[in-house]
């Protein structure tokens, strides 16, 4: 008999069953919806999708706005060897512009690399390439077309090292900012790595919506969320197209730089390194395998920058430094002559001279690059012990001065990969030759820019652009403007005052504008416009000596400085003071008018044993 | 005599059928256009013919229900045989008839027979479950569907028919069905956990303590030791049955719940998928139509047996709550209806159907929110389907029906006196 009352308090069991489970429920969902936010983010990885829109790359002009880098869209030709059927080769390789032994060299590549493995066939395909084969594309069976990828495109044959190039970044470049992302592009050398910041711009964000099958639904919020990219900002660079171009054309041949600096403002007109690459073998899928090429080419050493990088032996050019720095430091003075007779002699060992006058002053000293001179100014200057204790004292002055003028150290320059140079210390000699046994005469060698003392280019042409200033100087640079051709780049607007005082120069110049009329420096003259120039030639023992000259014009109110160094090319005469001639007249009038003195230069070859 | 049907119950199962409508559409619309072609166009069809069958069951007699019950019971449990031989195979289950294009599930129907039969049979003035003659007849009813519906290989939809012990537990049956019940489940999750050899331990360390507890009556000493060596026997076995008698899936999925098996990406999918959707909705949900999950279809079978996902995602914490709190106010209606009244037939009926439906609310939305195993039920009222839509509303209708028609109503709109 089901009594009503019978079992009635188990009423009280069942629902207290019941709503011990639904209060559970509630528990576990408050936990689940309010407490833990990683669902939240669990549903965002499962549907939306964060696509960053890549920016343009920032174009590069020219000092004048003639383009030098801007981007293009190219695709990339896959083929999957085991699906490529048969089809017709010929128009394939029409399309493609290619021959057929070139056709099977690439097959064959593939093959080797798997035949069910999707390998690049081509890169670098143009748009109307793509277009034509996507047309086409039920033809051939196994090959696939890549989406546009955007690339650099090179509207100048040369300058590889100073625009540098682009490739995509490695781990440790997403390790330290973490802007960066797989397979986006970097700028690895010259402008395209100082100037990154600027021209890789910003990148956009869309959000969108992915279904369980990976399907793009459509857009999170109706892009509420997403963020248009920033174009990356223009340059424009300091070089010369033109000047930079014709650099180029006149080392051809030849080991070695050139580097042409605007005095007034410090801006590099050019900046040629020898051999060098062309700089478009650096975009693509080929950029890999030519970048190995260049970079294996022990001989030539592309990839090597010799304008900021090569050290070399400043040769008779550093006398200009000591002609300033002696005179700064009350060694000589304008009246001051020294004697030469072919040469110098100290101890038992004499530094030989060429036959030239004598006695000389300082502006002849220039003229004729006489060595007893810079000898004996060394001597006056580190032995006067009316002013310095010891010689170790008097170097210690010597090199703070000659630092003043830009050697030993990195200018700092917009340029990476600069090296420093070499001005010895107190404390290397020291370590030489012992403490307080180092005298002038020890150390001789400097006065004429060998021994120890090396120098770069660039802080070459720096010296001929401070002496043009008559004592000042700007940091070389590369880029004049960013963002807009109007708005000058800022960092290098600071004068540098090199602390020699603007009377000393007169007759550095002076010498210099001689040795151009009726000196060592004959072959840098350009009809119509006053040149002052010094050769050197840095002995560079067992081989050849190295041809330099540093030069500036015009004398009056010069525009552009320049030092040239050619490796193994002789006396600075030989070789560097035609191609410096050249350089300012091309820079100066834009033309020629020597035809047969360029083609003295142009095209012709030093021989270097490998 | 009284003649009014319970409206809060009505109420509360057009708010049910309103939700699991719109829940149906933000999980399966299409943006271009409204079409009946759709699961929500066709559950718009079931819910009219819910209504017509509700209206329709409310006119019949109790004296009907009580006499058709049988041959409804026997109807469906052939019903369901019939299902195993020519049924269509959904999912590795035949639970599934076809009438013309449509397909229907004898299983909810045959839930319905089954509680009008035991509500009939226990009510008979002779019934005393306290009595194993009456009871094993009791657990025959209950066992024929289940036996045959795990024959069709559809093990989840015979699991609400277990829950129906609550019904017999009110009814005077022994407590220690209930106790015996519970102590397998505690056991069986501790086997999850923990070694086997410290659950025996454990099992052995109090039985111990009882005996020493019970020193005073050695009498007892002979029960409680066959009682820990039935216990000791379960332990050792339950390796053995859980090995031999559950399917590779729902091993998987029991181990799922447990953790043992962490798998996102394979077995363990549709459940992190569901946890991701409900996780995600924070407090106030995302809003109707705007759940990115479910507008993507990241959760599978969503508008049948992860309905709660929609909710859990667009409508947050306070729409699972509310569902939560909708269904036990339903329940806790229909048992607190049931106690009230003097007819025993309509208070077995209504526990019965209170245990069928707090059976498909518990297991349902457990299993979206990790806390059962995965086991398709559908939640009553609120997921698509016809058959499920059509049973749980003439379970729930007939309840109206015969609650309303009974003698002796206690006048007592609360009925919460009745806790005391």
């Amino acid at each position: 008999m089901a009594n009503r009352a019978l079992y009635k308090n188990r009423m009280k069991w069942v629902m207290g069953i019941f709503i011990s489970i639904s209060v559970l429920y509630i528990i576990k969902l408050f936990s689940l919806q309010i407490l833990d936010d990683t669902w939240k983010d669990k549903a965002n990885i499962n549907a939306l999708d964060t696509i960053r829109t890549q920016p343009p790359r920032g174009v590069i002009y020219d000092r004048y706005g003639e383009k030098l880098v801007d981007n293009e869209k190219s695709y990339e030709l896959y083929v999957l060897p085991v699906k490529v059927g048969e089809f017709d080769t010929a128009e394939l390789c029409k399309i493609l512009n290619i021959d057929t032994a070139d056709f099977n060299r690439r097959m064959e590549k593939a093959m080797r690399h798997g035949r069910r493995c999707v390998s690049v066939f081509m890169s670098r395909l143009s748009p109307q390439m793509d277009a034509y084969l996507r047309e086409k594309a039920h033809k051939f069976k196994g090959f696939y077309l890549s989406p546009p990828i955007a690339i650099r495109k090179y509207h100048i044959q040369g300058a590889a090292h100073v625009l540098g190039y682009v490739t995509e970044v490695n781990k440790e470049d997403i390790a330290k900012d973490a802007y960066y992302i797989q397979r986006d592009n970097i700028g690895r050398s010259g402008i395209e790595r100082s100037y990154e910041k600027e021209l890789r711009g910003v990148k956009g964000v869309t959000i969108a919506l992915r279904d369980p099958s990976g399907n793009i639904q459509g857009s999170y919020m109706d892009g509420q969320y997403d963020e248009n990219a920033i174009p990356g900002q223009s340059l424009w660079c300091s070089i010369d197209k033109e000047l930079q171009e014709y650099g180029e054309k006149l080392m051809e041949g030849k080991r070695g730089s050139i580097v042409a600096i605007e005095p007034s403002s410090g801006e590099i007109l050019a900046l040629v390194t020898s051999p060098a690459y062309d700089p478009s073998l650096l975009v693509g899928s080929e950029k890999g395998n030519n970048y190995m090429a260049l970079l294996r080419d022990s001989v030539n050493k592309p990839l090597f920058n010799r304008a900021l990088m090569a050290q070399y032996p400043p040769g008779s050019t550093f006398k200009l430094v000591n002609a300033l720095v002696f005179q700064q430091a009350g060694a000589v003075n304008e009246h001051t002559r020294f004697s030469c007779s072919h040469g110098f002699a100290y101890g038992n060992r004499k530094l030989g001279c060429h036959g030239h006058a004598s006695p000389l002053d300082i502006a002849g000293s220039v003229q004729n690059s006489c060595n007893a001179w810079y000898c004996r100014g060394l001597i006056a200057m580190l032995d006067d012990r009316k002013h310095y204790s010891s010689t170790e004292e008097a170097y210690a002055v010597w090199r703070k001065m000659v630092g003043k003028l830009g050697f030993g150290d990195k200018f700092g320059s917009d340029l990476p990969y600069e090296l420093t140079g070499f001005i010895p210390t107190e404390a290397y000699y020291n370590k030489h030759y012992g403490k307080g046994r180092w005298k002038a005469t020890t150390i001789i060698s400097i006065s004429i820019g060998q021994g120890e003392i090396c120098a770069t280019p660039i802080q070459l042409a720096n010296l001929a652009a401070l002496i043009a200033n008559r004592g000042y100087f700007y940091t070389p640079h590369i880029v004049k403007a960013i963002g807009n051709k109007d708005s000058l780049n800022t960092k290098y607007t600071v004068k540098h005052n090199v602390g020699i005082e603007r009377k000393y120069f007169t007759p550095v110049v002076l010498g210099m504008e001689r040795a151009v009329s009726a000196g060592t420096a004959r072959r840098a003259s350009v009809p119509g416009v006053k040149v002052c120039a010094k050769t050197g030639t840095a002995q560079n023992p067992p081989s050849q000596d190295h041809s330099l000259l540093v030069c500036f014009a015009p004398a009056e109110h010069p525009q552009i400085a320049i030092s040239v160094i050619v490796e193994n090319g002789g006396f600075g005469a030989t070789w560097a003071a035609p191609i410096a001639s050249l350089m300012i007249e091309k820079y100066l009038k834009r033309t020629i008018s020597r035809p047969e003195y360029e083609a003295t230069i142009v095209g012709k070859s030093i021989h270097y044993a490998k | 005599m009284k003649t009014k049907p319970d409206w809060l119950l009505i109420l509360i199962y057009i708010i049910l059928i309103l939700i699991g409508w719109f829940s149906i559409y933000a999980t399966s619309y299409q943006p271009e256009s409204f079409t009946m072609k759709s699961q929500y166009g066709y559950q718009l069809i079931w819910i009219g013919i819910s209504l017509l069958l509700a209206l329709f069951s409310y006119i019949l007699t109790q004296n009907v229900y009580k006499n058709i019950s049988l041959i409804l019971y026997m109807l469906f449990s052939l019903m369901l045989v019939a299902v195993i031989f020519v049924g269509a195979e959904h999912k590795g289950a035949k639970s599934w008839v076809g009438i013309g294009n449509i397909g229907i599930q004898p299983a909810e129907f045959a839930k319905y027979a089954t509680c009008l039969l035991v509500s009939k049979y226990v009510s008979d003035n002779n019934c005393n479950l306290t009595e194993w003659k009456y009871l094993w007849k009791v657990g025959l009813i209950i066992a024929i569907p289940i036996v045959i519906i795990l024959l069709q290989n559809d093990t989840g939809s015979a699991l609400p028919y277990v829950f129906l012990i609550f019904a017999l537990f009110r009814e005077g049956m022994s407590s220690w069905f209930l106790i015996i019940g519970s102590v397998a489940i505690v056991l069986f999750c501790m086997l999850m956990y923990m070694p086997q050899w410290a659950v025996l331990l454990l099992v052995i360390g109090i039985m111990l303590f009882i005996l020493i507890r019970n020193r005073k009556h050695k009498r007892t000493y002979k029960a409680v030791i066959l009682i820990f060596l039935v216990v000791i026997s379960y332990v050792l076995s339950v390796d053995m049955i859980y090995n031999r008698v559950l399917q590779p899936h729902q091993k998987q999925r029991i181990e799922l719940l447990f953790g043992k098996i962490d798998d996102p990406r394979g077995i363990g999918y549709n459940v992190n998928q569901a946890k991701i959707a409900i996780g995600s909705g924070g407090m106030w949900g995302k809003g109707f139509c705007s759940g990115t999950q479910t507008q993507l279809k990241y959760v599978p079978e969503q508008t049948t047996d992860f309905i709660f996902c929609t909710i859990g995602e667009e409508k947050g914490f306070v729409g699972t709550t509310f569902v939560i709190l909708l269904y036990m106010l339903l329940i806790g209606r229909i048992i607190l209806l049931a106690e009230a009244n003097q007819d025993a037939f309509v208070r077995i009926y209504g526990y019965s159907i209170a245990c069928i439906f707090f059976a498909h609310f518990a297991i349902n939305i457990g299993m979206t929110i990790g806390l059962m195993p995965v086991i398709g039920i559908p939640l009553p009222f609120i997921s698509f389907g016809g058959s499920s839509l059509l049973a749980f509303t003439i379970m729930l209708f007939t309840f109206i029906n015969v609650e309303s028609k009974s003698h002796g109503y206690e006048v007592n709109p609360t009925g919460w006196s009745q806790w005391n």
